[in-house]
Formats: C-alpha cells, structure tokens, sequence
C-alpha cells in the first residue's frame, strides 16, 4: 500500500461537514485553509522509521454517533476495567466513535468557571476560547502534512479550560472509545491551565478493530500558564489495525509545570511525538512514557523538551518492552536553547528486548546553545538479566512469574507516575496483555 | 525419619570447560547443621551454586538428590519449591519489585494455587521476622536489594531463609562483610530456624561464624573435594592452627582447583 497523494477528502465534504457540525466561521475558514496546505505539505519524517508505506489514506470519515449510555455500568466489560467502581469519576468525559456518550463534571467545578466538554461544544459554546489556542502556541496547523489534514478533517476530541488561581484536587477524565472499526479519529485535545491554576488530566484511548483498517490522527495542546501545574496520563491501547499519528504538545510559561505519564500500549504502527517548550523562566517538565511492541508493529517515540527560559529543568524517561518482531525507535530530545542559563536537561532510554527478533534502538540527544547549563544522558538496550532470573526463581518463582516481575520491575518508574490509581491499575492490565 | 535428606554423590561440576568439583560426596539430613570450610578457590561457593542450579554451571558427572528424587533435572525454581533454598553470596538487584512484593509471591508459588497466605497474615508474619532480624520496617517497602548495603542484603537473605522455610538451606558466605553485630542478628536468624525438620549447608572461610551458629558436622574442601570431616572440634582446630597440617597430612601443596590441572 501507498500514500495516495491525492487527499480522500475535498473542499465541498470539509465545508458541509463542518456546517453540519455547526462550527464558527473562523473554524470552517481554518479547515479549508489547512486542506490547501495539506496539499503542499510533506508527511512528517520520523528519525529512522520509514513511513511512507503506512496506512495513512484508507479510512471513513463520516462523523459516527455512538449511543449514549445511563451509567458506566452500561459499557462493555473491556471498558468497565477503565474504573475503580466503588470510586467512578466526578469528572469524566466517555466519546464514543465521535459523540459523547457519557459526561459529569462537579456542580463545585462548575461554579469556579471549569470547562470540561467535547470539542464541538466547545466551538459552539465557547468559540473565542477555542480559537484563542487552537493550532497557535503548542502545534502548527503546517508542521507537516498530517497536522494540516489533522486541522482539515477533525471529527472529534476535548477542550478543557481552568481558570485563574483554581485548584482542581479530583483528576479530570477523558475516554476515547473507537467502537466503529473503521471510523478515524482525528481527534483534537485542548488543556489550559490559567495562571496559578492546577490540574489532573487522564485519557484512555481504546478500539478493538484488530482486522478492518484505519488511522487515528490526534494533536493534543497542553498549556500551561504563569504558575499552573499540569499533570498529564494517558494510556494509548487502540487496535492492530489502526495506524497512528499522535502528536501531544506542551507550552509551559514562568514556573508552570507540565509532566507527562504516557502509556504507550497501541498495537498497530505508531509514531508519537512528545514535545514541551519550555517557554518561561523556572518552568518545569518530565516526560515519563511506556511503550510495549509485539507482533510486527513499528512505533516511533520522540519525547522532547525545549528549555528556552532560564532556570528551567526538563526530564525525560522512557522505557521500552520490545517482543515478537516488533520494531521500536525512542528519541529523547533535551535541547536548551540560547539564553537558557541555569537549565538543566536530563534524557534516560531504556529498552528491554524478550525476543531476539525484536528489534530496539534507543537514542538520547542533547543540544544546547548555552554555557551555563547542567546536562546528562543515559541510555541502554538489553536483554533479562539470566542471573536476575536464577535468583528470582532460586525463591520458587517459575520463570514466567520471574519474567513478569522483572518486566513489571522495569516499566515501574513510569507505571508509578501516572495519576490515578484505577489508571494505573488499567495499563499494568495492558501491560500484562502485551507481554503475554 | 524427620526431615529432608539431601545427598551429593561423586560431584563433578564444570565452569566454561573448566572442571572445579571433581567428586564431592556428602549428606544432609534434616535437624543437621554442616560447615564447609576451606581457604579461597577451593570449590566451596560452586558446590552451592551446582545444587541450586545455577546456569553457569555444568554437572559433568555424579548425582543429588532430595528424598530420593533427581534435583539434577529440576529447573532452578522446582528446585526450590522442592524445599531447597540458597542464600547467595551476591544477590541480584531488582529494580521496581518491592520486597514485600516479591516476598508474597515466592511464599505462594510454593504454597501453590488456592492455597495462597492472606494479605494479613503475610504481613504479620513478615513484621515479625523484620523485628527479629532488625531490620528497618521500609526494607519491605524498598525494591529487592536495590541500593543495600552489603549488610542489608545479608540480613534481606536471612528474612527471605526465614519467610520461606525451606527444608535445607545452604548459606554460602553469608558472613562475608558483615561487622560482628550484624553477625549476631544473621546467626540469630539462622539459629531459629533450628529444628528437626531443617537441614543446613553453611560455607565459610572464618571460624567466627562458627561461634555463633555450632554445627554438628565440619568438613573441609580443597582441590574441588571434601579432603576431611569431623565434628565442631575440627573448626576449632582450624581456629587455631590454619589448614596447613590439614595440607601436610594429605600432601597437598596447592589446595585450590586453580592450579591442580
């Protein structure tokens, strides 16, 4: 299969769509403009990862309802895993294929002026807000070919909005449930933390289509302003035969925070960036990701942190789990740019082969501009230890219990970072399912 | 009869096509504490090794077994679930499984399936054991050996000896680096354990952990052999008089499997 440089998606089916979708104006003209660009634009080129052939081309875009549900007890027992059911969420968002199916949000949220909601009703109800983060600050409507199309044909995401000085102590979050095995999601997330504020932001991400083929093209935009602090989970699982393109950004000004727990469990092909520029003066940021691959998937990671202001810190941890003959490259990025005194960049990769047709490559990069700096980078690409194992068996534990202790052992420092504890619990369930 | 029995005949054990034992002969029984001593490089620690199964090592001829079952054919981990248990000299560092963790889940694998220890009285059990051995209560909490001290990893193998009960147990240095108090508390541990259903294997070079732990049998290895046994009065002699009669009267000059090609 090719990328078909003809794009599946005209002029007259983006501006009926986004009619239809009772958009502003401003985002109709923003479409349109983005299909133009889309044309000119190059596919992005992921270091070391050719993905010219990948399916990026056959999917429907058609926005697809799905069925609202009374409760959570209404979903289907894969999802019922998502949540610790004696403590569901106040806060929580389900989309189902491209509408929402389920959404509370505290009475107390709501008085402080919080917005958590889907990203069509953000447009309708609160456009200016919207169109004020769109595609600006975090990612460019023509950072490559995909962003563009991304910003032509979104059918689908959230928008979620903190107010100056409000704290937000019960995490906010977000299902993304693909039930149509062929629907694509272009799926757009917006988070702002306004000055001061504080947020907890989840989101699982999960399809099912293991055979019917499609692509998932997903910007997310996390800004933090002065002083706000973010911390950002996600869990990725959607099905072997949706090719992904995730692009998750953030923007953090003077002494805001922006850390990232991602767990990275797609099945099919996947190249996800991980980008955070770190605008003001004592900003912050740590970039923890997990990734398993099995079966033949490619994946791509990039996390990348851009230290512009002075004092700031920027940590990246990622570990990897590769069996089969799956493929995977993790770049991990610490730049720090001219002015940047005081910075300190810190990249770790590691990657735990089980199989000896898998293949690994790890590959921390540190670029800096500026004198004044402490940096450091570690990185390695390696196989279960078999003296660990003889001494964990030595205790009874028959190999595949040692083995899962130690892979468990190894994706620990990033399983702990995540936010939630029922979230937590879901992607060492997923974890579980990968490796075995 | 109490106990397990545990018995090594005509041992003969390779390292990368090098032969290190060549026909060790020797039984354990349960109540039985043993000492193996012997100078460096005389085969000691491969002889605990080969009996725990350790991958490095090959059987290149003779038998063990326990209670008359083949332990050459057992994986490492049947081994264990067998009753055998080897505190190690260097215990590996898992990074990210907690103590605890870990703890719970070798006690169920030899309990088996449906058969698991509850939450609390794991916890309790391993409280105990923690007091007794005094050890810092966050130990459990700590992920498995990351980051001890050569003390702490001691003392980590001792409560693991302690929270899973095996039938024998062979302790291959557990002295080693280790200040006289910490030597205490180990030889407490290893004291309670004490009974007629516990056999044990303790290899060391010093006697001074024989002034704390008394065996009932002394045996000494040179040149990849036991060359000579006895009772706690044998440890004494060597206390005393180093293993240099030992090496006159057997005519040996050099004792270790180095250099006895």
């Amino acid at each position: 299969m090719t990328v078909e440089t003809k794009l599946p998606y005209n002029k007259e089916y983006i501006e009926q769509f986004s009619t239809s979708r009772n958009e502003p104006e401003w985002m109709k003209t923003l479409r349109l403009q983005a299909l133009e660009q889309a044309e000119e634009l190059e596919m992005p080129k992921p270091d070391k990862t050719k993905i010219t052939r990948w399916n990026f081309s056959n999917f429907k875009h058609e926005y697809t309802e799905g069925k609202s549900i009374e409760s959570i007890k209404d979903l289907p027992e894969i999802l019922q895993d998502y949540f610790d059911q004696e403590n569901v969420p106040q806060n929580l968002l389900i989309q189902r294929n491209h509408s929402v199916a389920y959404a509370t949000l505290s009475d107390d949220l709501k008085d402080k002026g919080v917005i958590f909601t889907d990203i069509f009703t953000a447009l309708k109800e609160h456009s200016d807000l919207v169109e004020k983060y769109f595609m600006k600050e975090a990612v460019s409507i023509d950072q490559n070919k995909l962003t563009a199309l991304h910003a032509a044909l979104l059918n689908s995401g959230a928008f979620i909005y903190v107010p100056k000085n409000v704290e937000i102590e019960d995490p906010l979050q977000v299902v993304f449930w693909q039930e149509n095995p062929e629907t694509a999601l272009f799926n757009h997330v917006i988070v702002v933390a306004d000055e001061n504020s504080k947020v907890t932001f989840v989101e699982n991400y999960i399809s099912n289509n293991d055979d019917q083929e499609t692509v998932a093209n997903i910007v997310e935009e996390v800004i933090a302003h002065d002083g706000a602090k973010i911390s950002f989970g996600a869990v990725d699982n959607l099905a072997a035969g949706t090719t992904s393109y995730v692009n998750r950004r953030g923007v953090a000004y003077n002494d805001a925070t922006i850390d990232w727990a991602l767990g990275q469990m797609n099945d099919g092909n996947t190249v996800s960036e991980n980008i955070t520029h770190l605008i003001g003066n004592g900003a912050t940021s740590k970039a923890n990701a997990v990734s398993v691959g099995r079966g033949k998937q490619i994946q791509n990671f990039t996390a990348n942190i851009v230290q512009h202001g002075k004092a700031t810190d920027g940590f990246i941890l990622q570990r990897g789990v590769m069996k089969d003959s799956a493929t995977t490259i993790f770049n991990a990025i610490g730049k720090i740019e001219h002015g940047g005194t005081k910075a300190n960049s810190e990249q770790e990769s590691r990657v735990l082969m089980l199989s000896p047709k898998a293949r690994g490559d790890a590959n921390p990069i540190l670029l800096i501009e500026e004198d004044d700096v402490t940096a450091g980078h570690a990185a390695s690409v390696g196989r279960v230890d078999p003296i660990q194992m003889y001494y964990l068996m030595s205790r009874g534990l028959a190999k595949e219990d040692a083995e899962r202790l130690v892979i468990h052992g190894f994706l620990a420092p990033v399983v702990n970072e995540l936010p939630i504890e029922s979230v937590k619990k879901q992607l060492t369930q997923v974890i579980e399912r990968k490796v075995y | 009869m109490a106990g397990s029995v545990l018995e090594i005949k005509n041992l003969h054990v390779e390292i990368e096509g090098k032969e290190i034992l060549k026909g060790v002969d020797l039984t354990i029984k349960g109540g039985e504490f043993h000492a193996i001593m012997g100078p460096n490089g005389t085969g000691k620690s491969t002889l605990a090794s080969a009996i725990m199964g350790h991958p490095s090592y090959e059987i290149t001829d003779g038998t063990i077994t326990l209670d008359g079952e083949d332990v050459l054919e057992m994986e490492v981990d049947e081994r264990a679930r067998a009753g055998l248990f080897l505190a190690m000299q260097y215990p590996s560092e898992i990074s990210g499984v907690t103590t605890s963790d870990f703890l719970r889940s070798a006690i169920n694998a030899r309990r088996g399936e449906g058969n698991e220890v509850s939450l609390m009285k794991f916890i309790k059990g391993l409280d105990e054991d923690l007091d007794y051995l005094e050890i810092d209560k966050n130990m459990a909490t700590r992920y498995l050996n990351e980051g001890f001290s050569g003390g702490e990893k001691k003392r980590n193998e001792i409560l693991q000896l302690m929270q899973l009960k095996p039938e024998i147990a062979i302790l291959d240095e557990i002295d080693s680096g280790l200040d006289i108090d910490a030597l205490k508390v180990v030889s407490k541990g290893i004291n309670k354990m004490r009974n007629e259903n516990f056999g044990c294997l303790i290899i060391t070079h010093y006697q001074r952990l024989l002034n704390y732990i008394t065996p009932d049998y002394v045996h000494v290895m040179m040149r990849g052999r036991v060359v000579k046994s006895g009772g706690p009065e044998l440890a004494k002699r060597l206390e005393a008089e180093g293993y240099d009669w030992i090496k006159e009267e057997l005519g040996i000059e050099d004792e270790t499997v180095e250099q006895n090609a």
